[in-house]
């Protein structure tokens, strides 16, 4: 089991910390907090749910310590958390808020409004199972669940991916082009609760790459006396949400920019941001997926290597906007894809999860298809383990080879 | 740490609320108005002279969040808005979420120097469906918050009047609305009795300075109380009663009679709760202190058309209701708990 915890090659070169810098063994949600704080963020609401509350936890010792100041507000319930982070944007403030799971599903109808609002709230969630069966362990199904909403979605799998990604989600999602916000998905306990050495930058170089918050002519102020939100039907409200819709069609953009600077202003590079590719320049078949099962999945590639099959990997960040062009681009080179789904849509074609289902749909227009298998795997914190993904990754080469199968298959479940 | 209010009140970089004076009658009301044409309110509507006297109370320095309902329908249609003052929507269980965010964004822009320090008035208002039902918890949780200014007012026209006359938690007892109405088999589908909100806030929230009942039969009280609600510091509570044409089914020119006759009867208590000391207001002090007389509540309720399936006996149990508020509450017509007599003791 040992094996799904081992850090990436990345990670070990984040242990070496550059001027102005401190690196600390944090895990991702102290991350997330510790990227609030840098950000100067006003206005934080916190509700406890496992397992995102741990970053709630690290924000309010950090307000009781004096290192962060903003107004801390411990909500009634998760419905309460987004809306009053949604007001308090509206009037100016920069937030933060997040949880987890149900806590999530209970915020939904605050989540649905918050992008028609063109309220740039950045979000953790730590990536926990539905209700019922109660579990504490992580699937994509509550972050997942606002997809089709204008929420902005990336997956991260590192704590130091935490907190930069963090940065990179307040500069895109307050982004004048943009305003819509974005939800930071860290898979629970995996990642919200596992420690990593992480660089922490410098208030200066965050200040050089994050400016100030300004909603301009939307602002709530007696200054700017403005009706937001009044009630239209169909005369207008086709018009509304096609604005919302172009907003999402520029974020690509505008996050592409935010790389960019992110790597001259502080020596990180993520190279593609919306995925990234892990021994694929010579891979015969890949698997794809989201979050922390890089890990095991980098660890059994490694072993299968060594045996002589060539299978890469490619982490999807941004599930939100979709790289839907680029993302077909680059599996298309390969002779079989299989999707990996820690999440489930049930009904969906071919049953498959979410992420098996936008890899089919990104695909099609290409002129050269690989099979596409999709499995779901590791749901409710279930380890992802390295015969797992052999077991995968032998499925993909069969598909590759011509050999018909199920279009999904559960993988790791007992029989 | 804190040993006073002013204390806690620096503590928690609290901001200094609006300083506003009370009114001296109708006629020294300002002429300006914030809330004016554009709105499509039916004739007769209270709680859109709710939203016009809230708000020239208030004046222009003031942000006004909207929970949906008929004042959110009504108010705000797409490039015909009736608010001059800076207007957001909020759901329908949040105003006060929306409240406790516009005001906590304020504050932390303000303490931090990153906007002009300032007092700017907050308030967010709700219909009782949103305020007394769904967003009960919400309003609970904010009315907590001693550091953030910000009123929360909830108009209550006892239902669901936007989506078709449903009941709502506040619909008096046995009341026809589309979800109650009486049958042949079945007369009184409506058995709950109405929630007792102000008091409940005021009780259940020994922190908040300022809770208030009122009528806009009486406005020159209401807007006094929204002035107290905004100048006092800390989240405040007002409940106001608003007779509803639709939802109450009457003649739109009797909204006004109506409102009175509700206090006449003593089923609308008027009152406010400042900084925990009660005070009866106008003709219910007269009645509490038995200068008045209170008229039978038939003749309020057979003005209503919601009642018209009522017998003798449905408005005797309703009378017998509103005598045992005046006669057997502790603090009559306020808090419904009744002394114990000294012969009933509990079991050893």
């Amino acid at each position: 089991m040992a094996e799904a915890i081992v850090p990436s090659q990345d990670l070990n070169k984040a242990a070496k910390p550059a001027k102005g810098e401190e690196t600390s063994l944090i895990t991702g949600s102290e991350a997330i907090a510790v990227a609030c704080k840098l950000a100067d963020v006003d206005v934080i609401t916190a509700y406890p749910i496992r397992p995102y509350d741990t970053v709630m936890q690290y924000v309010a010792k950090l307000n009781a310590n004096g290192e962060m100041d903003c107004e801390y507000i411990v909500a009634e319930s998760e419905h309460s958390q987004f809306e009053i982070v949604k007001h308090a944007s509206a009037v100016g403030a920069r937030v933060f808020c997040g949880s987890s799971g149900v806590g999530w599903m209970y915020a939904m109808e605050c989540l649905t409004v918050t992008p028609s609002l063109r309220i740039p709230m950045v979000a953790m969630v730590g990536n926990r199972a539905l209700d019922d069966p109660g579990a504490f362990g992580v699937e994509h199904n509550d972050a997942l669940a606002v997809r089709d909403l204008g929420w902005q979605l990336v997956w991260v799998d590192n704590p130091q991916e935490a907190l930069d990604t963090a940065l990179i989600a307040y500069r895109v999602a307050e982004d004048r082009r943009v305003f819509l916000p974005c939800a930071i998905s860290c898979d629970g306990a995996f990642l919200t609760h596992s420690q990593a050495l992480v660089k922490i930058p410098s208030k200066e170089k965050v200040d050089a790459f994050l400016p100030r918050y300004n909603r301009g002519d939307l602002l709530l102020h007696p200054d700017n006396p403005i009706t937001v939100a009044p009630q239209a039907n169909e005369d207008w409200l086709m018009e509304i949400r096609r604005q919302t819709a172009a907003a999402m069609e520029r974020s690509a953009g505008v996050i592409r920019e935010a790389y960019a600077d992110f790597e001259r202003i502080f020596g990180r590079k993520y190279g593609n941001p919306f995925f990234e590719e892990y021994m694929t320049d010579d891979a015969d078949v890949v698997l794809v997926g989201m979050g922390t099962l890089s890990n095991p999945v980098r660890v059994a590639i490694r072993q299968m290597r060594e045996e002589g099959k060539k299978v890469g990997f490619v982490r999807v960040r941004w599930f939100r906007p979709f790289a839907a062009e680029e993302l077909a681009k680059s599996l298309s080179r390969f002779k079989a894809v299989g999707v990996i789904d820690r999440d489930f849509s049930l009904g969906s074609p071919f049953h498959s999860g979410v992420l098996a289902t936008e890899v089919r749909t990104a695909l099609y227009p290409s002129a050269t298809r690989p099979p596409v298998l999709g499995f779901i795997c590791g749901l409710g914190g279930r380890e992802v383990t390295l015969p797992d993904v052999r077991k995968m990754s032998e499925k993909v080469y069969q598909a590759a080879a011509g050999k018909s199968q199920p279009g999904t298959q559960w993988i790791g479940l007992r029989e | 740490m804190a040993t006073s209010d002013r204390e806690l009140a620096e503590l928690t970089h609290a901001r200094a609320p609006m300083k506003l004076d009370m009114f001296k009658g109708v006629k020294k009301l300002p002429l300006e108005e914030f809330f004016t044409s554009g709105h499509r309110t039916c004739q007769g509507c209270e709680s859109a002279l709710v939203m016009k006297l809230m708000v020239k109370a208030a004046g222009p320095r003031t942000i006004v969040l909207g929970s949906t309902g008929c004042m959110y329908v009504a108010n705000t249609t797409y490039y015909s808005t009736s608010w001059v003052v800076p207007w957001m929507h909020t759901q329908l269980g949040s105003s006060g979420s929306a409240a406790l965010g516009t005001a906590a964004g304020l504050k932390a822009l303000m303490r931090k120097g990153k906007i002009k320090d300032e007092p700017i008035n907050v308030i967010a208002f709700c219909g009782e469906g949103g305020g007394a039902d769904m967003g009960l918890a919400a309003i609970s949780a904010t009315l907590s918050h001693p550091d953030y200014n910000c009123l929360i007012l909830m108009y209550d026209n006892e239902s669901y009047a936007n989506t078709d006359i449903q009941l709502s938690g506040l619909t008096p007892y046995g009341a026809h609305t589309t979800f109650s109405p009486p049958g042949k088999v079945k007369r009184i589908m409506h058995h709950r009795w109405k929630k007792n909100v102000a008091a409940m806030m005021a009780a259940g929230h020994p922190t908040c300075k300022f809770v208030a009942t009122v009528c806009m039969s009486y406005p020159v009280h209401a807007m006094n109380a929204v002035r107290k609600g905004l100048t006092i510091g800390g989240p405040t509570f007002i409940h106001s009663l608003d007779p509803c044409p639709k939802g109450w089914d009457y003649d739109p020119m009797q909204s006004h009679e109506l409102g009175e006759l509700a206090v006449l009867t003593g089923v609308w208590p008027l009152y406010e709760v400042e900084n925990g000391v009660l005070k009866l207001i106008g003709k219910t002090r007269d009645i509490a202190d038995g200068r008045v007389k209170r008229q039978p509540v038939r003749d309020y309720l057979l003005r209503q058309g919601r009642f018209a399936h009522f017998t003798d006996d449905d408005f005797d149990y309703f009378q017998s209701k509103i005598d045992e508020m005046w006669n057997k509450w502790v603090i009559p017509g306020v808090i419904p708990f009744q002394k114990q007599l000294d012969d009933d003791k509990p079991p050893a």
